[in-house]
């Protein structure tokens, strides 16, 4: 009979932080720009130059340690990674080794059976970012930009307490949500501002041993850590079938061809001669900056949920959806604030704008129309001064860019046209040129009378309000004599 | 009126009165280094040029009254660990042999503020390691009292400078007594301030926990006029610190009455020389007629602030010299073989002996397996000296000492036995380990006509209170030669007499 395996891994998640400048001189953070233009002296290493430590950064570091129930270092200190290669400047990364500002924390997760489970986070750290390099086989050179050295990250580092591809990512979707409900960082693994490395060993099911390990890097998408994760614990497997041994080394992990290779050893390992760095004073977090900090945590996730249940009566699916990033749930309660109509904010949310961002490939965070603009164009609706349809056209150009719904509704006269005379004229020219039709309604065909409705919105240039093209044609209908023809 | 017989704060007065000129102040100092420059080799670079049009405009802005500190329109030198935008910083190394600064120090910039003329870049030892000078990669800087003997170090060009007119103050760098010592063999004051006060803003970092900038002059009026004009709060350097007490100068007056002055016995024990023992406690004496309390006491774990240091400054120079790789300034081999053949072959050829040494010293006391050993154990020694130091000033003002155990020794002596030269640093070491202010001034020549240099040490921020009792020995000393008069004084006969 098969072996069972368990699997067992731990995470190293590297997060970008939003911080405007870097994090141990004043350069801009912002992606992009020409090679080496948002550097200097600090960033490129030059002789003589200090760091010094960029305070926003440390409160969005201890912002996340708090929310993920980790204990503050009240005196944390630098420490110097050493190792040679020009994507750092100084040939040495500054870096948390020994004091880390956040230590043995943890978060809770839903298993797949419905359960609940706690992923204990060892130690988050913050670190500057390196530089990139670019190697030009044209010319058999090698080019460095520091635009990106001294970005600032912070690295949470899990207990090895997951045991399956499905509680790596409900654990990386928890950190997710809190990092971004902290707006710590927009975590996006495909642009790199959150990048996981797995630590991932098997062992025999029931023993209490962990196997070796293996880590595995370069995981750009869920799906990539998915497939990694199920081809790693194969390949371990195998070889403990086969009676080899599994190598404590560090692979890579190539999502086109669905397999990994080793990049370096544990014999490899370089010895990286941590010690404080010298150049940068104590952290020394004080009660006052605690205390702040706390105060500022926002309302998370679980708490959101509770609250709109009992707030604002929209079905649990909504609630799911809208806290699912902080910028939908901003959005709706600040349009519900300002509208009072939660329901049909959220179903503005759920319908159209989710119809968009799919169509657009837009994330949540990207949405730009302003909470003010979707509460007008709800009153719009009310009042009607729009139609349903118009309002949903207006919409599109609002997801586009943010206008302002009343302004372009009146610029563009799509208001509906409340004169009922012209109605009434545009029924009677319908039912005259559509005879066909009014003799189906007539004949009892109720479908024939969306037909008629929808010539009359044509006729009218949609701007008329839909029940009351109903109810004028209705009337109008209803006037001709039934015996006429017979 | 002979220009280069003043002193900077004299020659700023004379200039701002009208009696000379910053132009003619600079003339006088090119023509001397013109003259004495190709025996002494005190600069690594002289900018000629760039100093008299500085002076010009210094001048312009001094008679359009935009500038009267006391500093306006002195010439000075500035040690080629300190980086000048434009102008090639080396550190005496071939690593850093075609390095131009985009940025100048803050130190730099506050001499500017100051009105100060730079006349361009002293020669130390490579990378501020080593003390005798000896180590630069661009030849040895020779003692202006006797240039068969070395200056110091690792500031000797600084001092050198000061000490043959070559410039009327100079910067320094202090790590382990880079400043005092070689003030002490070139018979001028030297002084290191309390870590922090001085911003390490573009100092090319040696040991960055102990490395502090300070000035080297004739007299002690200059070094507290000096100090004052470098000493800011600046926020581009973690370590500094915002002090409001660094108008120095307010200390130049003549007071040690009932001032507490400790006399460490382990200062005065084996391997001190009979001779600059005489002169220390000679001057010791005369702080006494002056009013001061002096007394002997122990002062804890003096013979482990050598290895303590060592260990220390080795460990953070073998990480601050990584970046120095050929890959982004400095020198470059030719002819390698891939990334690590470039980094191995430049800085085997870039970095000289000492460099290397101390470098593969710190590497190993980091390494894993050795860092609690070696580097957590120097790290918990200094902690100890700071204690023993702490102990000491709850009993005294100040302690009062030999800067170095013997006088200048000759070209060619110390290199030989490491060990020998780093024994040298013994009195000077646990002030840097301290973080505390020091300064060594002249009380004194050997027999052979060499100085001997005082040091008084003080506890943090008291550098007051050492410039007042430093003020105060000067003036009872009187005046001490220049170094070249070739007047011979010997040390048992008190000068001023």
């Amino acid at each position: 009979m098969a072996k069972e395996y368990e699997t067992v891994i731990g995470l190293e998640v590297h997060v970008e932080l939003a911080a405007k400048t870097k994090i141990f001189c004043g350069c801009p953070t912002a992606f992009g720009g020409a090679p080496n233009t948002h550097t200097c002296p600090v960033c490129t290493g030059m002789p003589g130059s200090l760091p010094v430590l960029n305070k926003k950064v440390l409160e969005y570091a201890v912002s996340v340690g708090i929310a993920t129930n980790c204990e503050i270092t009240r005196y944390g200190r630098f420490d110097r990674k050493n190792y040679f290669y020009p994507d750092n400047p100084q040939n040495y990364q500054i870096s948390q080794l020994y004091l880390p500002v956040c230590r043995n924390g943890g978060v809770e997760i839903e298993t797949a059976e419905g359960g609940k489970k706690i992923i204990g986070i060892h130690e988050i750290h913050m670190e500057e970012d390196a530089g990139k390099l670019f190697h030009d086989e044209w010319e058999n050179c090698s080019l460095v930009d520091y635009n990106r050295s001294g970005v600032p990250l912070i690295e949470i580092v899990s207990e090895p307490d997951m045991r399956s591809a499905e509680e790596v990512i409900a654990y990386l979707e928890k950190l997710r949500l809190i990092i971004q409900y902290l707006g710590a960082s927009d975590c996006k693994l495909q642009e790199g501002s959150m990048r996981a490395d797995v630590n991932l060993s098997v062992r025999e099911a029931g023993t209490e041993a962990f196997g070796t390990r293996t880590e595995m890097k370069n995981l750009n998408s869920f799906k990539a850590i998915m497939r990694a994760i199920a081809g790693e614990r194969e390949r371990q497997i195998d070889l403990i079938e086969e009676g080899k041994e599994v190598v404590q080394e560090t692979r890579r992990w190539d999502d086109a061809k669905g397999e990994s290779y080793a990049m370096r050893s544990k014999e490899d390992a370089q010895d990286y001669r941590y010690f404080p760095d010298p150049d940068l004073v104590p952290v020394v977090i004080s009660d006052e900056m605690l205390e702040e900090l706390k105060s500022r945590q926002p309302e998370f996730r679980e708490a959101k949920m509770a609250r709109y249940r009992e707030e604002y009566g929209i079905p649990e699916y909504d609630i799911d959806i809208i806290t699912g990033t902080k910028h939908m749930a901003d959005l709706f309660e600040e349009t519900s604030a300002l509208c009072g109509q939660p329901k049909k904010v959220s179903n503005w949310l759920m319908g159209e704008t989710m119809r968009l961002m799919k169509e657009k490939e837009t994330d949540a965070e990207e949405l730009r129309f302003s909470p003010e603009n979707l509460a007008k164009l709800i009153a719009l609706v009310d009042s009607k001064a729009v139609n349903g349809q118009v309002a949903k056209e207006v919409f599109e150009v609002m997801f586009e860019g943010n206008i302002d719904p009343e302004k372009y509704v009146e610029e563009h006269g799509l208001k509906t046209v409340n004169d009922e005379g012209a109605l009434r004229k545009a029924v009677e020219e319908v039912i005259a040129g559509n005879p066909q039709s009014v003799e189906d309604y007539r004949g009892g065909k109720e479908k024939a009378l969306g037909f008629l409705v929808g010539q009359t919105m044509k006729a009218m240039k949609g701007k008329a309000d839909p029940a009351m093209v109903n109810r004028v044609l209705r009337e109008e209908l209803a006037k001709r004599p039934i015996s006429e023809g017979e | 009126m002979n220009l280069l017989d003043m002193g900077a704060v004299e020659l700023a007065a004379a200039i701002r009165d009208g009696k000379a000129t910053a132009v003619d102040a600079v003339r006088a100092s090119l023509e001397r280094i013109e003259e004495k420059e190709a025996l002494y080799h005190c600069y690594v670079t002289i900018d000629r040029k760039g100093a008299l049009a500085q002076a010009e405009a210094v001048q312009s802005r001094i008679e359009r009254g935009e500038l009267n500190g006391p500093l306006a329109g002195v010439p000075a030198a500035v040690k080629d660990n300190l980086c000048t935008a434009g102008m090639l910083t080396t550190c005496s190394s071939g690593m850093l042999k075609n390095f131009v600064p985009a940025y100048s120090a803050e130190v730099v910039l506050n001499l500017h503020r100051a009105g100060a003329v730079i006349l361009g870049k002293t020669n130390m030892d490579e990378f501020a390691m080593g003390s005798t000078t000896e180590t630069s990669a661009f030849g040895e800087t020779r003692n202006p009292w006797n240039p068969a003997h070395v200056p110091g170090g690792s500031s000797g060009g600084s001092a050198a400078a000061a000490a043959a007119g070559e410039c009327f103050y100079a910067l320094g760098s202090d790590t382990g007594g880079s400043i005092r010592q070689p003030a002490s063999f070139c018979g001028v004051v030297g002084m290191k301030s309390t870590y922090g006060t001085v911003s390490r803003y573009g100092l090319i970092a040696y040991g960055s926990s102990l490395d502090q900038i300070g000035p080297i002059a004739r007299n002690v009026t200059d070094c507290a006029a000096v100090l004052e004009a470098i000493a800011s709060h600046d926020e581009k350097d973690s370590t500094s610190m915002e002090r409001p007490d660094t108008d120095f100068m307010s200390a130049l007056y003549e007071d040690v009455q009932g001032m507490r002055i400790g006399i460490p016995k382990d200062y005065f024990g084996e391997g001190l020389d009979e001779e600059v023992r005489n002169a220390v406690l000679g001057a010791a004496k005369l702080l006494e007629e002056k009013g001061a309390i002096v007394e002997e006491f122990d002062l804890r774990l003096v013979d482990y602030a050598v290895p303590a240091y060592y260990t220390i400054a080795a460990a953070e120079a073998s990480s601050n010299l990584e970046r120095f790789d050929g890959i982004k300034y400095g020198y470059r081999t030719t002819d390698y073989n891939g990334l690590h053949g470039l980094y191995k072959k430049t800085r085997s050829e870039g970095f000289g002996e000492e460099v290397k040494r101390r470098i593969m010293l710190g590497s190993f006391v980091l390494s894993s397996g050795y860092y609690d050993a070696y580097y957590l154990k120097a790290l918990k020694v200094k902690a100890l000296i700071k204690r023993a130091f702490d102990d000491a000033f709850s009993g005294y003002d100040l302690i009062l000492g030999p800067t170095a155990p013997t006088t200048a020794p000759k070209l060619g002596e110390s290199l030989a036995d490491p060990i020998k030269m780093y024994l040298g640093d013994i009195y000077t070491i646990s002030v840097n380990l301290a973080g505390l202010p020091g300064i060594s001034l002249p009380c004194g020549l050997d027999g052979a006509g060499l100085p001997i240099g005082l040091q008084l040490i003080g506890n943090c921020f008291q550098e007051k209170k050492l410039i007042r009792a430093a003020y105060t020995y000067e003036k009872a000393r009187g005046i001490f030669p220049a170094a070249n008069e070739g007047v011979k004084i010997t040390s048992d006969r008190k000068a001023g007499e």
